[in-house]
């Protein structure tokens, strides 16, 4: 176990490079000249030498290639364009409300998706099973910026339940109160990201439990004279969560892409928006910055679930 | 001898394609007796893993036993039980055995678990006193280093050994009868003759009664006291071990002797029945081993009853009409 | 290849499976009849009154904040997205294809290597590599946008393509080919290719749904589809605005394409459930 381990941290290691290296390759191959500008950003011969030097631009490819991943070892991803600051700075401070969001909508994913899934894998074909699929495959087929702007207009705006948009009112409480004001910020947008992929976890979890149920293991569970919901939830489950965990993997991608128009449309001030805002304002260090984090978090979240299925399968753990 | 099982016109249907229901189980009676082996033997497509799987009421959907079946176990009728009260029979009263012992067991408990977890769901007891029970079993059927093995898992285990695991799971809450279908289909011929051994001592030790469900004749030998022969879901004959390996009546039972390779004796052709089985969705009419048999005639176009042809030996053959009460 | 049309007849055998294409179908026809399906295909936005009109008789879908009939553009828009859709998965699943083929059958080092770049382009999600490279143009032409989705959508397919090559080379009706000395290209085109089509033909079919969804995205952000030409994305930006007053400008855009999605998801899925040989 302890060499799978050792063996399946350094793929990882080595992924993340590639994904470092092939980000690096893709900006370099784009067409048009980054320190290029127009109009109000243009900028003067002079003030373009320098930040050429800065970014080390001048330099043969190779050598910058070795600088990127240099600076990225040491944390550093450069300074925006925009706010003038280092991006790794401002990455961190919008990473703590898209890990907010982001962390909400995989708990109601893996608590109500698994536990949908589930309960509809036993109620297979029956009318509720059917209705409940074609209404989760509705919801995936939803785009979620278009949900989120539906919601943000009629919940926010017009009925004026929840707030449509940002994080929190500018004029705070207490400690309390402000937390209660995020949490009321937080509804709208986690209830649309999580109507868009709460479906694919469902559906997921229901295919994986049915696979399940059919094996053998289950009919001698059963012939033991177990109740049936210990049947499901402790044998049958307990096998088939491994597909989930799987997705878990999966999903952080998805996640992570489907927070960007969220965070987009609720003005919610996590990465999302921030990787937006430094399109729109051709932030290249921003935006690589943001890629960069981004790889970092998807590979390190296969690698948390495939080390999560090890620990729970002994058949891999023991080997 | 206390009849403990007793199983009459048995029918298994299935829903086909075009909306009627087909018989894979069609009309099977048979009983049990206290400490009795009765191996029911037939090919695969016979119907006899349903007619097993039938008794503890684990049919898979969309099958479903027939009405006019009937299943008593002692004063029980099984057919009639819901919920907790069939749950109470599992395992308590019939223990399984299952075939592939690999796919048999939950791969990611332990076996020592899996053993406990059949004794606590129905006897009072401490999860320690369970644990113990597993270590006792595991001991009884023969697992060398049995404290050892108790926090293994099943894949770190032999095929010998999980079909020994599978043993220990099923005797866990003590049921007066085991049913064990074609418990060493999927082990090597040597490991065969242990697993079966195993049974066998159990058996006596404990007075069970066991349904040994296989299609070698070869195992039925030694080890059943009585033998009933299965062919396209119903019972062709049925006859004491011995009776029936002396005088085997019915065409098909002949034919499975003949297409038996012997090890001892000259070499001769094998002579296989020709033919294939019949599919359950389109089973011939009339006496089904019809199309197969060397000796079919004129009545065999009129479904046979079950008829006597010796001692306590019976076979569902017009045949037996001209040698009917042999000596 | 006939166990095409036996998957795509089991598909229309199902309830689900037969309204995904009959939707599909619907769809398509209409991409094709083009301006002749519209009820106002030339319409000059110059009557304002008739600006952001709630849905009528004449206008079933209403009108937009520049009087123009929503119904035409949903129409319109429809053409632009189901071709993007079609183009781009056409692509992705060609480069998949050939990838994974290549790697499962060529196997060792090239399959590794293959493998390893798949691994670290996966790592990056598809939606920012698009940002990246899409934040740089001023003004991205059709078809560039097309080539952009379609070489960011393969890598998955690659994958796929690869376990069921690796599958199928084991097989032993595989063995038996190459036994006979059949030439590799007829065993990796007669062979494996077509034996894996069924799975590939899923993944294209659930990647058309992706693609209109990311391609409404970005049309969203002003990145994909630039205007004039209509996307059901950048509809539902040009209704934002005006969402109180008439939410039906961005509502039914919104709806074509859940509408959409939905059906190449059930159809994608009953084929799914057509071609695994273990049935339901």
């Amino acid at each position: 176990m302890r060499r799978w381990l050792v063996r399946r941290t350094l793929q990882a290691a080595l992924t993340l490079l590639i994904a470092l290296v092939l980000l690096f390759l893709l900006i370099h191959i784009l067409p048009g000249d980054p320190l290029a500008r127009e109009g109000e950003h243009a900028l003067t011969p002079e003030q373009t030498e320098a930040l050429r030097a800065r970014y080390g631009l001048d330099r043969p490819l190779f050598g910058q290639l070795a600088a990127f991943l240099g600076g990225l070892a040491k944390g550093d991803l450069g300074v925006s364009i925009q706010y003038g600051r280092p991006v790794t700075e401002l990455l961190l401070e919008r990473l703590p409300a898209t890990a907010l969001l982001g962390g909400t909508v995989l708990l109601l994913n893996f608590v109500l998706g698994v536990w949908l899934g589930v309960r509809q894998a036993v109620r297979k074909d029956s009318r509720e099973d059917r209705w409940i699929t074609t209404l989760s495959l509705a919801g995936y087929a939803t785009p979620s910026f278009w949900l989120g702007i539906v919601l943000a207009g009629f919940v926010g705006v017009r009925w004026r339940l929840l707030p449509p948009a940002g994080m929190r009112d500018p004029l705070g409480g207490g400690t309390v109160a402000t937390a209660v004001d995020i949490l009321r910020h937080l509804i709208l947008p986690a209830l649309t990201l999580s109507i868009v992929s709460i479906a694919g976890t469902m559906r997921y979890q229901r295919a994986a439990l049915l696979e399940v149920l059919r094996l053998p293991y289950i009919v001698t569970a059963r012939a033991k004279g177990l109740p049936e919901s210990m049947v499901i939830w402790r044998h049958a489950w307990r096998n088939a969560l491994f597909p989930v965990l799987t997705l878990f993997g999966l999903w952080l991608p998805i996640l992570v892409s489907g927070s960007v128009f969220v965070e987009s449309v609720f003005a919610w001030p996590g990465l999302g928006s921030l990787a937006i805002g430094a399109v729109g304002n051709r932030d290249y260090p921003l935006l690589v910055g943001a890629a960069v984090l981004v790889a970092a978090v998807v590979v390190l979240g296969t690698w948390l679930s495939d080390v999560a299925y090890a620990v729970l399968d002994p058949r891999v753990r023991t080997s | 001898m206390t009849r403990v099982l007793h199983v009459r016109d048995l029918r298994v249907s299935f829903p086909a394609p075009d909306g009627h229901r087909f018989h894979p189980v069609d009309g099977v009676s048979f009983s049990l007796d206290r400490g009795e082996t009765l191996a029911l033997v037939g090919e695969s497509g016979c119907g006899k893993s349903l007619t097993s799987l039938a008794l503890l009421r684990l049919v898979p959907p969309p099958g479903r036993v027939d009405a006019g079946s009937t299943i008593r176990l002692g004063d029980t009728d099984v057919l009639s039980l819901e919920g907790e009260a069939l749950r109470r029979i599992r395992g308590r009263r019939i223990g399984m055995i299952f075939q592939d012992p690999m796919t048999s067991l939950n791969p990611v408990f332990t076996v020592g678990d899996q053993i406990a977890e059949g004794v606590r769901a129905h006897l009072p007891v401490t999860k320690a006193q369970a644990r113990e029970r597993a270590l006792a079993l595991l001991q009884e059927v023969g697992i060398p280093d049995p404290a050892g093995r108790l926090d293994a898992y099943p894949h770190q285990l032999s095929g010998g050994m999980r079909q020994r695991v599978m043993i220990a799971i099923a005797l866990a809450a003590e049921p007066e009868i085991l049913v064990a279908d074609e418990p060493t289909t999927a082990l090597d011929v040597t490991v065969q003759a242990q697993i079966l051994e195993v049974l066998d001592q159990l058996r006596r030790a404990r007075g069970m009664a066991v349904l040994l469900i296989t299609h070698d004749l070869g195992i039925v030998a030694g080890r059943a006291d009585r033998v009933a022969v299965m062919y396209a879901g119903q019972i062709v004959e049925e006859a004491p071990t011995l009776e029936l390996f002396a005088h085997p009546s019915h065409p098909y039972t002949q034919g499975l002797f003949a297409s038996v390779p012997r090890i001892s004796g000259p070499v001769e052709r094998l002579t296989p029945i020709g033919g294939t089985v019949p599919s359950p969705t389109a089973f011939p009419s009339g006496c089904r081993f019809r199309p197969r048999c060397p000796q079919a005639f004129d009545k065999s176009e009129l479904p046979p009853d079950l008829l006597a042809v010796g001692p306590d030996h019976r076979m569902r053959c017009w045949l037996a009409e001209g040698r009917g009460g042999r000596d | 290849m006939s166990t095409l049309r036996e998957a795509l007849g089991a598909v229309w055998r199902t309830p689900r499976g037969r309204a995904g294409m009959g939707f599909l179908a619907f769809l398509a026809l209409l991409a094709l009849l083009g301006p002749l399906a519209l009820p106002e295909p030339f319409r000059q936005f110059d009557l304002e009154e008739l600006a952001n009109a709630a849905p009528s008789v004449d206008h079933p879908f209403g009108t937009d904040q520049l009087s123009r009939d929503v119904l035409s553009r949903v129409v319109s828009g429809a053409r632009i997205s189901l071709a993007v859709a079609a183009l781009a998965v056409g692509l992705s699943v060609t480069l998949g294809a050939a990838v994974g083929l290549v790697a499962g059958y060529w196997g060792g080092v090239l399959d590794a290597v293959l493998m390893r770049l798949v691994d670290g382009a996966l790592a990056v999600p598809r939606l920012f590599l698009l940002l990246l490279v899409l934040s740089v143009p001023d003004r991205v032409p059709l078809a560039a946008l097309i080539l952009l989705i379609g070489t960011t959508g393969w890598f998955a397919t690659s994958r796929l393509v690869r376990a069921e090559v690796l599958r199928l080379r084991e097989e032993t009706f595989v063995r038996a080919a190459e036994a006979l000395g059949a030439s590799r290209r007829r065993v990796i085109f007669r062979h494996l290719l077509v034996n894996a089509a069924g799975p590939l033909l899923v993944a294209a079919t659930l990647g058309v749904g992706d693609v209109i969804l990311l391609e409404a995205g970005l049309s969203f952000l002003g990145l994909g589809v630039q205007p004039p030409t209509p996307s059901w994305g950048g509809m539902i930006l040009d209704g934002r605005p005006v969402l109180e007053a008439a939410p039906w400008v961005s509502v039914f855009p919104g709806a074509a394409i859940i509408l959409t999605v939905l059906a190449t998801n059930l159809v994608g899925d009953a084929l799914r459930d057509a071609f695994d040989p273990r049935g339901a």
